[in-house]
């Protein structure tokens, strides 16, 4: 093996390489640190660091353009040529792309020659100590902490035969922390998205977690049924993200989402909420930046690897209560007539009656249920977008304003598209951590909301 | 022919970056260390009404240092395969243990397993799908879509294949050094149909996961022939077929239904690392906590479940584990009774076993390896009955084949799941499909009310691709082999009146 090569060099050779009509190379540089810690002390750890390099190559036919794809994690001088060459084999043995459209031209972000970002455990030099406080103040306190922090640096170069050459830094990060009781009966959950762990205050999230484990100690089990109840940002996020991943304009067009209408229509301009609702997305979004650009290593029903380095715009996909936009590829916005909106790596959902936050909330609901998150959600019917999941880590009862206490989990069955039009409370967006889906999807703002009636399917035994 | 290991991996310098970050971590005072060095061939092919929509080829390779240093963990991952690279994970993952130590309370020791010494293993497959020119494997999966799409009835067509080719080497300190080669695919075809007044359905290939090769695509191991020509009209059926009543049915539930329930409601609560908690943060615990070893009453007296990592074909089959175990089998529930768990070394020390069952796994060579899923399957009743049979004892139920929507809650007591199609049963016989149908349950209820699983000749060796679990979050692949089972007074959902409001 040979030297290590910088990504720009490999995004250049890869070009040189390639005797395709088109070639786009994207080079992704990462590495991540993380902690992981259970029962008051560690469990795993780690350093990464990550490398893919990914070949796109077109070939222009009497029929129309066909697409090869090849990625590999190493790289060096004389496979870079090989990867080009499997890259564009595989185009020529392709028929013609359904989502073929000419490769998008442009030219040098002032930053491309710039070294990519990186973290090392080092970030987590104020977090650590802290975190073994915590772990003592609650070994005497009778708790237990479970838990995780990660930061994660991906640095993403692209490249194409069209004079693109553009390049994003993604820092992201987490931390969560699940707290119990001594006997495990009683559990909670806090969990914080950032971008260099330096807004984290370890304190902060731990005097939540005592105050949470504090609102459980009287317990008042519910039976299932439907529930007034409150969901703080999280959980909104959790079934927004949902939401959004299920808005493939190609899909809707075709008869099989919640988004269809017949006859090969969409319905976008249909209104989903009575509320002053807007779901959208926005790569400069304070405190949730992501790439400027689209960066595809595949195509599906959202994404095209023809669209790599399409220029991406803030878009609502619901705007003021109404469906304003679906996630779109070129492709699919011919084939439908609507804009072209591809996918950005941000959601936010606010209401322009929004007031307050999720204390306020709290302090409107006459009696209802207070969720903490939500968890194990999947799809039952993509008719409606009907979803199953539970409650995770405390479900509280709210009587006049105020938490009385927790009652045990639920299974529920709801569907995110019929919810926006029942909600009938909202305070002000805030960034959140998606619970369950932050392994994909960091980056959100959410409010909280309630609903007048949750359909808490079944009582789960689960504390 | 039995396969050999991979000539390019196999030229790689696997001994030389082993010893030079064995070397450096026992030098900087670790007490144990290990290395990996992986290799990672993946291939992705999606089709879309019988047109390519992706083909993406992937290789992944890389090494990974662990250590116990001053009796805590430390990891590092790097993509460079020299030996400098090498030296400096070994560094980084003893630098990683040392900041750790601040969070660490419990001294890190691992069971002892004996030493296997320059080893090598290959599973079992006849094909090797990179073997395949991929003119060759779009031209099946499109002619596949076009039968398929022809039916009456069938709008649209989805076809996927992915595939991988894993080889893995495996060195530490103690002087085991494995050299491993798996080879693994998932093909599935789905058929969508979209009637003119908006309302849409879809059924898909009943077809597992498995480990075997290209083979498994042209007639061995399965009959697509016979899978593609019954689905449109079963499809069809299914979007005619009366929305079912909610309440309670007696089930029988096919070996590709009931593989999930398995894997959901007994694979995960009998993974040691979650009854202790490990997971609480992200994948759950378990009900099935440690005090109740020997005595939980688990389900009915008909249940002998076991797991292992040696089945032929089985997606979590190894010769030896990422902690250089060797792969064995054990029991996990006996006469309905929880007898055993899936360990790692680590948890098998603290525990008190003697030796780790080898249920320690890495999905890639950028992670770390924690306790995974051995191949937890259900035990077939020796001359057991057939799936007719098992019908023929139940008045009012559903016959419940093929998997769907899935999810459990995080100590594994409350599940709903959905399925591909459900029969209703009358008297004995089947009586035309139902739509619409979820069963929930709570595990041990559920367990407690079978009480007749079938023969081996129901048996099918089912399982999943993406098992996900741990943080940084991992996948990874694991069969499931069961019966057709029957099942007595479960409760049924009905999804349509659960969404309506």
């Amino acid at each position: 093996m040979s030297e290590v090569l910088r990504a720009q060099e490999i995004a250049e050779r890869a070009l040189e390489a390639s005797t395709a009509d088109g070639c786009v190379v994207l080079v992704d540089e990462s590495t991540s640190a993380n902690l992981r810690w259970a029962n008051n002390t560690l469990t795993t750890n780690g350093v990464i660091g990550e490398r893919r390099v990914t070949v796109i190559c077109t070939v222009e036919g009497a029929a129309g353009t066909a697409a090869g794809v090849s990625s590999r994690s190493t790289v060096d001088a004389d496979s870079i040529v090989d990867l080009v060459a499997a890259a564009e084999a595989a185009a020529r043995d392709s028929e013609p792309a359904d989502d073929a459209q000419p490769l998008v031209e442009g030219d040098t972000d002032a930053d491309w020659d710039d070294e990519p970002g990186g973290t090392s455990i080092r970030v987590f030099a104020d977090v650590a100590p802290a975190l073994g406080e915590a772990f003592a103040r609650a070994r005497a306190e009778e708790r237990a902490l479970y838990g995780y922090a990660e930061h994660d640096v991906t640095t993403t170069y692209l490249a194409s035969s069209t004079g693109l050459r553009r390049r994003h830094v993604q820092p992201q990060g987490k931390i969560e922390i699940t707290g119990k009781s001594a006997d495990l009966s009683r559990s909670t959950w806090v969990g914080q998205g950032t971008t260099d762990f330096a807004d984290v205050d370890l304190a902060s999230l731990d005097a939540q977690i005592t105050q949470r484990l504090d609102w459980s100690r009287r317990s008042v089990p519910q039976p299932a049924g439907r529930y007034e109840t409150v969901l703080p940002p999280t959980a909104v996020a959790d079934l927004m993200i949902y939401l959004y991943w299920s808005a493939a304009a190609r899909d809707a067009r075709e008869g099989r989402t919640v988004f269809s209408r017949s006859a090969g229509r969409t319905r976008v301009g249909d209104r989903l909420s009575a509320r002053r609702l807007t779901l959208s997305s926005d790569p400069a979004a304070e405190g949730l930046e992501c790439a400027p650009f689209f960066a595809a290593r595949s195509s599906s029903s959202e994404s095209s690897v023809f669209d790599n380095g399409l220029a991406l715009q803030r878009t609502s996909w619901v705007q003021d209560g109404e469906l304003a936009a679906l996630v779109q590829t070129r492709h699919s916005g011919r084939l439908t007539a609507l804009p072209v909106t591809p996918p950005i790596g941000n959601l936010t959902l606010s209401d322009a009656d929004a007031d307050g936050g999720l204390e306020d909330l709290i302090a409107r609901t006459e009696r209802g249920l207070l969720l903490n998150c939500l968890w194990y959600i999947r799809e039952v019917d993509p008719q409606t977008l009907l979803l199953t999941g539970l409650t995770r880590d405390g479900v509280y009862l709210v009587e006049g304003g105020e938490v009385v206490g927790a009652v045990n989990n639920f299974r529920f069955n709801e569907s995110p598209v019929a919810l926006l039009d029942r909600i009938t409370d909202v305070g002000r967006t805030e960034r959140t951590l998606p619970r369950e889906w932050s392994d994909w999807f960091t980056r959100a703002s959410m409010p909280a909301i309630r609903v007048p009636d949750f359909n808490m399917s079944t009582v789960s035994e689960a504390s | 022919m039995p396969h050999t290991i991979d000539e390019r991996f196999a030229a790689l310098p696997l001994a030389e970056l082993a010893d030079a970050a064995l070397s450096t971590a026992t030098e900087l005072g670790a007490e144990h260390a290990d290395f990996r060095l992986e290799r990672l061939r993946t291939q992705d092919i999606t089709l879309r009404d019988g047109r390519r929509e992706s083909l993406v080829d992937g290789e992944q390779t890389g090494l990974a240092v662990r250590v116990v240093h001053d009796g805590t963990w430390g990891f590092a991952a790097a993509v460079p395969l020299t030996a400098e690279s090498a030296r400096d994970a070994a560094r980084t993952a003893v630098e990683v243990a040392k900041v750790s130590a601040a969070v660490n309370a419990e001294r890190v020791e691992l069971a002892d397993e004996p030493v296997h010494r320059d080893e090598t293993w290959v599973s079992a497959y006849d094909i090797d799908p990179f073997d395949v020119p991929d003119t060759e494997k779009l031209a099946l999966l499109a002619d596949m879509s076009r039968r398929l799409h022809a039916g009456a009835g069938v709008s649209h067509v989805d076809a996927s294949v992915s595939q991988v080719f894993e080889n893995k080497f495996y060195a530490d300190a103690a002087g085991t050094s494995t050299t491993q080669q798996r080879v693994r695919l998932h093909p599935s075809l789905t058929a969508v149909s979209v009637t003119s007044d908006g309302r849409f359905d879809s059924m898909r290939t009943l077809a597992p996961p498995v480990g075997r090769g290209w083979e498994f695509l042209t007639g061995t191991g399965w009959d697509w022939d016979v899978e593609i020509a019954e689905l449109p009209e079963l499809l069809a059926a299914k979007m005619v077929a009366p929305s079912v009543e909610a309440g309670t049915y007696d089930l029988i539930v096919d070996p590709s239904n009931l593989w999930l329930t398995i894997h959901e409601s007994i694979g995960h609560a009998t993974e040691l690392d979650r009854a202790l908690g490990y997971e609480a943060n992200y994948a759950g615990t378990s009900f099935a906590t440690p005090d109740k070893l020997g005595t939980l009453k688990y389900g009915s007296d008909v249940m002998h479940v076991t797991g292992d990592r040696t089945i032929e074909h089985g997606l979590s089959t190894v010769g030896f584990d990422d902690e250089g175990v060797a792969g064995q089998q054990w029991d996990l529930i006996k006469d309905g009774i929880l007898v055993g768990y899936q360990l790692d070394r680590r948890i098998a020390k603290h525990t008190g076993s003697d030796r780790s069952n080898g249920c320690a796994y890495a999905d890639s060579p950028a992670h770390v390896p924690v306790q995974r899923m051995a191949n937890v399957s259900l035990q077939p009743a020796l001359d057991g009955p057939s799936t007719e049979e098992l019908i023929g004892g139940v008045d009012n139920g559903i016959y419940v084949i093929g998997d769907k929507s899935w999810s459990i809650d995080m100590q594994r007591y409350n599940f709903q799941f959905t399925g591909q199609r459900f029969f209703h049963i009358h008297n004995g016989q089947l009586a035309g499909q139902l739509r619409d149908v979820a069963y929930q349950a709570t595990t041990t209820d559920f367990w407690g009310s079978m009480d007749a699983v079938g023969g081996p000749q129901t048996w099918v060796l089912g399982g999943a691709f993406n098992c996900g679990k741990a943080q940084p979050g991992q996948v990874a692949p694991v069969s499931h082999g069961c019966p057709t089972a029957r099942f007595r007074g479960v409760r049924i959902l009905n999804t349509v009146a659960e969404g309506a409001r």
